[in-house]
C-alpha cells in the first residue's frame, strides 16, 4: 500500500543533528578553537575571507569550523551572513604602493629597487612531510628595514614609456557587484570585482588555459606583493580622512606582450590581480584572466574562453555554480515525469511510424503575430498525421 | 543577533518592490534586480525566497510547495526558514493561503484575485539554451524576435511530429514578451492565462524578476496546425480518483509497479477528505 511521502521536517530534522555529530567527530578529541584555526590556518581563513568578500578573520574561522573544513561551504557561510550586514559607506582607493610589505618578488628584474623580498613562502619548501613537528624557529629579524615606500616594478617600465599608462583619475566610478546586477558588456572595474569573489580553482584553470594557446598573451610576473594596507574612509559629515584599520592584501601586475593594434604601438600592457589575506595564487591567476578579458579593448582577437567575459564572469562565482549544480538532487519529479511521458510517446512512434500522409502538409502558419516574419510554418513536417497520440501516456 | 522581520533589511525589501513594480508594469520582461546572497543556495529558490521576503507582511499566510507538495524537503526548508524569520502564519491548504510560493507546479486549486503566486525561477531566459549569449538575447527581446524559439519548435515538429518539449514550456505574455514560465509542465500554462492571481517570477542566481499580473493573456507558442495540447494520462489518481489533475508516478515495489497519484497533495487530500464526509 503506497502512503504518500510524509515527514520532510522530522527528516529533515534527525538530518542536522547527524550532521552536528559528523561535524564534532570523536567527542574525546578537544574541539576546535576559533584562534587556532585564526592562527594555524590563515591561508585557509584568507581564502573563505577573500571569496566570502568580508574581511574577518574570527568570523571566516567561525566558519571554516561550521563548515567542517569545506571552503566553498565556508564561503557561502559568509556571504549569506554579509548579507546581512548594514552597508555605512564606502573606503577611499587603497593605496598598495604604501603597503607594509612582507614578500615582494618580481619575476622580471634581477634587482629593484626596495630589493626582492620573499618572506613567507612555501615556494622554496621541499613538499617532505614534516611527520615530527619541529619547534618554532626564532625569526632574527633584517639587519635594515624595508623601505616604507616601495616603488611598484611596473612603474619603472612607466618612466620609459614601454607600458601602457594607466591614467589615475580616468577610472569610472565602480558599481557595487554585491548590490547590482552584472550586466554584459561588463567594464573593466566590474570584471576585476567579480573575479576578485571568483572561485579560485575556477580562475587558475582558466588562468592556465592562456599559458596553453588559448589566448596566449605571453605573461610576465612584473611583481607580486603582499603586507598590510591602511583602509580609510571620509565620512560625509566629517569631511575628513580617517583611518579605520588594516588590512592583507596581495597584489600582482602581470606584464604581457602586446603587438600593437586599434591604433596603439608595440608596447607591454598590464593584468591585475589582487586578494584580500595572502592569496599568491589567486592573484596571479586572475591577473592572467584579466588581461585575456581585455582583448576587445587591444583589438585582439576573440576566440579563447578565457576572452568570453560572459562565459568567464557568468560562471566564476563558487556560491552561484555550487547551488546550481548541487540543486540537481532537489525533486524534480514533475519535470521526470513530463520527459517520462514525452519520451514513451517517442519511443512508441519509433517503434511504428505513422503513415505519411502527404496532402496534410502545407497548412501552418504561425499563430503568433511578433513572429511572423521569423517563423517559417511546418510546410515540410511530414508527420503531422501522428499527432493524435502525442499527448497520452503510453505504458 | 536577531534578523530583520522576513530576514531582509527594509532598504533591500525596498529595492525588491521597485523591481516587481516595474516587472508588473512590464508583463513578462525581466528586470534585473540587485539579487542578494542568500541562507539557502542558489538554485534552491532564492529569488522566489527574496520575493517572497519583499512581499511578506506579518498577516500573510504562507503556503510552500515543491512538485505541487508541501512536504518535499526543499518546500519544508523554505517554510520553516520563514517561521523562523519572519514568524508568519503558514498553511498546506491553497484555499487559505494570502502567498503561495511554488516550484516547479500551479496548485490545482483556482487562485484568487486575493492570492499572490511566486514561482522560483532556475533560468529566466527562455532563448537561453538557444542562445547562451545574454547581450544577445536582450536584443531579440527588445525587437521581438523569437524566431529562433518558432524554429526550434518548428524543427521538433519535422523530425518527432510534434513539440518536443514537456515542461518551461515558452509562453508569450501580453502579445509581447517570450517568457519563461519556470519548470512547470506544460500542464500548468494553461493556468497561467488570465489568471486571477498575480503571478512573481524570481530567479536568483541570475538576478531576474518578472511578473505576470492578474487577467494578462499569456498564450503558449503552437502553430495552426499544431496547437498546443497538454499532457493528459489513462490513469485516475489511485488516491482520490482524480481524472483531471497532474500524476505522479510511483514506483512502489521491486518488481517495477507503478502507481499515479497526485503531485497536488493539498488537492488530493481535500478530495479524499470531501469523499469521507
Amino acid at each position: 500500500m503506497y502512503v504518500a511521502v510524509k515527514g520532510g521536517e522530522q527528516a529533515i530534522a534527525r538530518s542536522l543533528e547527524l550532521l552536528a555529530e559528523a561535524r564534532r567527530g570523536n567527542t574525546a578529541v578537544p574541539e576546535l578553537e576559533l584562534a587556532q584555526i585564526r592562527e594555524q590556518l590563515r591561508l585557509g581563513v584568507a581564502r573563505v575571507m577573500q571569496e566570502g568578500s568580508l574581511y574577518d578573520e574570527d568570523l571566516a574561522a567561525l566558519a571554516i569550523r561550521q563548515a567542517a573544513g569545506d571552503m566553498l561551504e565556508a564561503i557561502f557561510l559568509l556571504r549569506a551572513y554579509r548579507t546581512t550586514l548594514p552597508r555605512f559607506g564606502y573606503t577611499l582607493p587603497l593605496d598598495t604602493t604604501a603597503m607594509r610589505v612582507r614578500r615582494r618578488v618580481s619575476g622580471t628584474f634581477k634587482d629593484i629597487p626596495g630589493g626582492q623580498v620573499l618572506g613567507p613562502t612555501y615556494d622554496y619548501t621541499q613538499r617532505l612531510l614534516e611527520f615530527d613537528v619541529a619547534p618554532v624557529p626564532h625569526v632574527a629579524p633584517a639587519e635594515a628595514p624595508l623601505p616604507s615606500n616601495m616603488p611598484r616594478v611596473l612603474d619603472l617600465l612607466d618612466a620609459e614609456a614601454l607600458i601602457e599608462r594607466i591614467e589615475p583619475g580616468n577610472d569610472p566610478e565602480p558599481i557595487d557587484l554585491t548590490r547590482e546586477p552584472l550586466t554584459f558588456p561588463a567594464d573593466r572595474a566590474t570584471r576585476l570585482q567579480n573575479l576578485s569573489r571568483g572561485d579560485e580553482g575556477f580562475l587558475l584553470g582558466m588562468a592556465y588555459s592562456t599559458q596553453r594557446g588559448y589566448a596566449e598573451s605571453h605573461p610576465f610576473a612584473g611583481e607580486i606583493r603582499m603586507g598590510e594596507v591602511d583602509v580609510s574612509v571620509c565620512p560625509e559629515e566629517l569631511g575628513f580622512v580617517i583611518e579605520i584599520g588594516a588590512i592583507v592584501l596581495t597584489e600582482c601586475q602581470m606584464i604581457n606582450q602586446f603587438h600593437g593594434g586599434n591604433g596603439v604601438p608595440p608596447q607591454f600592457t598590464r593584468g591585475y590581480g589582487l586578494t584580500m589575506g595572502e592569496g599568491e595564487r589567486k592573484a596571479m591567476s586572475m591577473a592572467l584572466v584579466d588581461r585575456a578579458l581585455r582583448c576587445d579593448e587591444l583589438a585582439e582577437p576573440n576566440y579563447a574562453p578565457a576572452q568570453n567575459q560572459e562565459f568567464v564572469l557568468s560562471h566564476s562565482d563558487s556560491v552561484e555554480a555550487s547551488g546550481f549544480v548541487q540543486h540537481l538532487k532537489l525533486p524534480h519529479y514533475v519535470d521526470f515525469q513530463a520527459e517520462l511521458s514525452l519520451l514513451r510517446t517517442l519511443a512508441a512512434q519509433h517503434a511504428a511510424p505513422p503513415p505519411v500522409k502527404q496532402g496534410e502538409a502545407g497548412r501552418g502558419s504561425p499563430a503568433l503575430a511578433p513572429a511572423q516574419e521569423c517563423a517559417t510554418p511546418p510546410q515540410l513536417s511530414p508527420v503531422a498525421q501522428g499527432r493524435e497520440s502525442i499527448e497520452v501516456q503510453g505504458t | 543577533m536577531t534578523y530583520n522581520f522576513a530576514f531582509l533589511d527594509e532598504d533591500t525589501k525596498r529595492m525588491l518592490r521597485r523591481a516587481l513594480l516595474k516587472a508588473v508594469a512590464i508583463p513578462g520582461y525581466q528586470v534585473p534586480f540587485g539579487s542578494r546572497e542568500m541562507p539557502l543556495p542558489y538554485g534552491w529558490g532564492t529569488g522566489g525566497i527574496q520575493v517572497t521576503a519583499a512581499l511578506l507582511g506579518p498577516d500573510d499566510v504562507l503556503k510552500v510547495i515543491d512538485q505541487g507538495a508541501d512536504d518535499t524537503t526543499n518546500a519544508v526548508n523554505i517554510r520553516r526558514f520563514f517561521s523562523r524569520v519572519a514568524g508568519v502564519a503558514t498553511t498546506e491548504h491553497t484555499a487559505d493561503a494570502t502567498l503561495i510560493q511554488t516550484r516547479h507546479r500551479i496548485p490545482e486549486t483556482s487562485l484568487r484575485e486575493d492570492q499572490i503566486l511566486v514561482f522560483q525561477v532556475p533560468e529566466p531566459e527562455p532563448l537561453r539554451t538557444l542562445e547562451p549569449r545574454e547581450a544577445e538575447t536582450r536584443t531579440l527581446h527588445a525587437l521581438a524576435d523569437y524566431g529562433l524559439m518558432h524554429v526550434k519548435l518548428y524543427e521538433d515538429i519535422a523530425q518527432y511530429g510534434h513539440i518536443a518539449t514537456s515542461y518551461d514550456y515558452p509562453v508569450l505574455v501580453d502579445g509581447r514578451f517570450l517568457t519563461s514560465p519556470s519548470p512547470i509542465p506544460k500542464f500548468d500554462n494553461p493556468k497561467l492565462d488570465r489568471s486571477p492571481a498575480l503571478m512573481l517570477f524570481g530567479a536568483g542566481r541570475e538576478k531576474r524578476l518578472y511578473a505576470i499580473p492578474p487577467y494578462t493573456r499569456v498564450e503558449s507558442l503552437a502553430f495552426d496546425d499544431h496547437p498546443f495540447e497538454i499532457q493528459r494520462w489513462e490513469h485516475q489518481c489511485e488516491l482520490c480518483g482524480s481524472g483531471e489533475s497532474y500524476l505522479d508516478e510511483v514506483v512502489v515495489d521491486d518488481r517495477g509497479t507503478r502507481m499515479f497519484v497526485c503531485s497536488d497533495t493539498d488537492f488530493c487530500s481535500g478530495r479524499r477528505v470531501e469523499a469521507q464526509a
